[in-house]
């Protein structure tokens, strides 16, 4: 990489000899800053080859590639980005078409009380259960808001915060294809502890609220739909000595959408969120109940398009291979949702804790669906739910153990345990696979590292999953070796040992080198992917099976 | 007007400045502390001491497995090098509030932050967590890492190390 080192003496002399010819008022000024370009890489590329018998298609181009550019100035209380994008063409999966631009840029400036964004934004209300917009780059997910934004903070613990907009649509890379409905949303945080400081109050409390509105014209020849819809949402929030409870609830009018059949029932959503947390034990249990509570910028948007809100999912988000063939995505038209989590760590110097002490996480959670009751009366309202009317049999069910154990300075391991349980409807739609029957899953993973020398490690990965449902079961090895900083090597090998189909019974067999240099990473892979559903924060996408080399390389300056 | 200038003229010679940049400051954005309280990362402070900033997740595992290796080691680094460890989680809504029960369980001795909105992130061009930075004494980016290997821990030592000491480190974007 060719480096060319900037004598900053020379372009402040630059800057300056510039501005003299610009401006005479600012020969006054004797230091100038010109303030600081940072930013980011990704360019993701992908080699495909037709592979029949694990389903690959043939792709025209043979190679797609997605990449972005972040560029970031920052100077004082002023602040400016733009990301480029391009898709040439894109790559297998994402709901997105090809080809290029700036989707993103933007300008803001901060002072101690206010704020302002003009351009493309992202912003979160509350837990997002009315107005959540961020972007996930590995799922191509991406529903920033191009508007204008006000925040202000009048008095100490106050903030109201104002937007106006329109949505980012995820098929395209252009900042002109913005949804057609029109966001106004305000959204006000209180915390009172910080408001009345001299009170000395115990508990910490906040209290907050929001509002949100959408604007779409009505064309529709037949239906009348109305044109403005709104949402909103109160919350508190109460924390004393490790105890936390946060309890939201909100409430959409009047939005009949292709994702809910152009019913007019009014929508509605209740998060409870409980946790205790002290030295060696972390406990969290939360409730959710939600009912036609699809939110988008567009009403006849489908897919992961345009989702204006965010209704987090009670489940676990696994990492390991083998258990992403059982993901979980909420419900929005309705679902009654539980989980618990506990994480306990075991002393050092004890008989189970052993030298270094030993780690145990605990998670278990349910997912029903509403009791819905056609509503015969008006049939333009869609059903009836009772509010703790809940479905016999649950849509889901996820209860896992995981241990993780340090044996000596040089070996270190963890054994998970998990079970999942699917409704067969559920998991058709989740997974896109096929089942004639509910499935249920055991899924056994251990994780080992042994440090070979000061900066080598071994690491190895063996998982299983049994089920008894169509695509049946696997097995996986995983052998991973790193030289800290900057090499590793790792092949895996996922073997569909149980399929039904004996032709079908494959090895997916995969190797990746990587490269650390500075703050630049390469990556190098080449092998048979399998179908199955990639997730990452809260949404899913499914990825197609495909065959071939993967590039990545990403970067930060 | 004269901020236009130097806007226009650093794209300009984009080339020259990133690559000649001095070490850049920590930028200012509002992070959640654990019990949920806005607080600007322009107070984090460690009175003088090198700070290391941790961008992860609860369900990232290679962040897990760098953070729990330095929690094995991190009273010894304490001790030598008075260095403190910030974690700013990413985790969104759906794990945000699992963060503390989730550090306290792990029994990790670190000072939490929430990036909920994902702005510190955006700020510091942070792509893939985890991502691992060290400030000096004035509070100064001297390096950052993406990605965790084992092992990686100890090249991380060595720089909070030379922190520590005063040396003057060569950013790692400057090396060879």
């Amino acid at each position: 990489m060719v480096r060319t080192k900037c004598d900053i003496g020379s372009i402040r002399f630059i800057l300056y000899a510039l501005m003299l010819l610009f401006s005479q008022k600012l020969t006054a000024q004797t230091k100038v800053d010109p303030g600081d370009i940072s930013g980011n890489f990704q360019m993701d590329a992908q080699y495909y080859r037709e592979d029949t018998l694990i389903g690959a298609p043939d792709f025209p181009e043979n190679v797609g590639s997605n990449s972005f550019l972040n560029l970031l100035y920052t100077r004082n209380k002023f602040q400016a980005g733009i990301r480029y994008e391009a898709y040439l063409p894109v790559q297998q999966g994402f709901l997105r078409t090809t080809g290029s631009g700036l989707p993103y840029r933007y300008a803001k400036w901060t002072d101690t009380k206010f704020e302002l964004t003009a351009g493309t934004f992202y912003e979160q209300f509350g837990s997002g259960m009315v107005l959540r917009s961020y972007e996930e780059w590995g799922l191509g997910f991406d529903n920033s808001i191009d508007g204008f934004r006000g925040k202000v903070r009048p008095y100490e613990g106050v903030e109201l915060t104002g937007l106006v907009g329109r949505q980012r649509n995820a098929f395209s890379n252009r900042v002109e294809n913005l949804s057609a409905g029109l966001i106004r949303g305000f959204d006000a945080n209180w915390n009172i502890n910080e408001t009345f400081d001299s009170l000395n109050i115990k508990t910490r409390i906040r209290i907050g609220g929001s509002f949100v509105s959408r604007y779409q014209k009505d064309e529709d020849p037949i239906q009348n739909y109305p044109e403005n819809v709104a949402a909103m949402a109160a919350r508190v929030n109460l924390n004393r000595k490790g105890f936390n409870l946060f309890v939201e609830v909100a409430k959409k009018i009047n939005d009949p959408s292709t994702v809910n059949n152009i019913i007019y029932k009014d929508g509605s959503g209740v998060l409870v969120q409980g946790s205790y947390a002290r030295k060696g034990l972390g406990i969290s249990v939360q409730a959710k109940r939600i009912d036609n509570m699809d939110f988008r910028s567009d009403r006849t948007a489908t897919f992961n398009n345009l989702n204006l809100n965010f209704l987090p999912p009670q489940t676990k988000q696994h990492t390991y291979r083998l258990a992403t063939l059982f993901p979980y995505a909420t419900q929005p038209l309705g679902e009654w949702a539980g989980q618990v989590e506990v994480a306990y760590k075991i002393k050092k110097g004890t008989r189970l804790g052993g030298k270094y002490g030993t780690s145990l996480t605990f998670n278990w959670s349910r997912i029903h669906g509403l009791d819905k009751v056609p509503n015969l009366n008006m049939p333009s309202e869609g059903y009836d739910a009772d509010f703790f009317g809940i479905s016999e049999k649950p849509f889901f069910q996820d209860i896992n153990l995981e241990i993780y154990h340090k044996f000596s300075k040089h070996f270190k391991a963890t054994l998970s345990f998990l079970y999942f349980n699917y409704d067969e409807v559920l998991f058709k739609q989740l997974t896109g696979f096929q089942t004639t029957e509910d499935v249920t899953a055991h899924v056994q993973i251990l994780d080992m590292s042994y440090k070979v020398k000061k900066k080598q490690t071994l690491r190895m990965e063996l998982q299983h999953a049994y089920t008894q449902q169509e695509f049946g079961s696997w097995a996986m090895a995983l052998i991973e070796y790193s030289i800290a900083p900057r090499y590793f090597i790792a092949i895996f090998d996922e073997y569909n040992y149980g399929n039904e189909d004996e032709d079908l019974r494959l090895h997916y067999f995969s190797g990746t080198a990587g490269v650390n240099y500075k703050t630049y990473r390469f990556q190098l892979g080449y092998g048979r992917q399998r179908a199955g559903v990639l997730c990452v924060g809260g949404v899913c996408r499914i990825v197609p099976a495909s065959n071939g080399v993967i590039l990545s390389v990403v970067g930060s300056f | 007007m004269k901020s236009i200038y130097a806007f226009l003229f650093t794209v300009l010679c984009l080339n020259i400045v990133v690559f000649g940049q001095t070490d850049r400051e920590l930028p200012n954005v509002m992070v959640k502390n654990l019990e949920g309280e806005n607080i600007e990362t322009g107070t984090f402070d460690n009175e003088g001491g090198p700070i290391i900033i941790s961008f992860w997740a609860t369900w990232c595992k290679p962040c897990i497995l760098e953070l729990r290796a330095i929690a094995e080691e991190y009273e010894d680094w304490q001790e030598e090098t008075g260095v403190k460890l910030i974690a700013i989680s990413i985790d969104d809504t759906r794990n945000a509030h699992k963060v503390a029960p989730f550090v306290s369980g792990k029994d990790w001795d670190y000072e939490v932050y929430i990036d909920e909105n994902g702005d510190f992130k955006r700020a510091l061009n942070v792509g893939n967590v985890p991502h691992t930075f060290v400030l000096n004494a004035d509070k100064q980016i001297v390096w950052q890492h993406n990605s965790y290997s084992p092992g990686d821990e100890e090249e991380l030592y060595e720089v909070v190390r030379a922190v520590a000491e005063g040396v003057e480190i060569e950013r790692n974007d400057e090396q060879e």
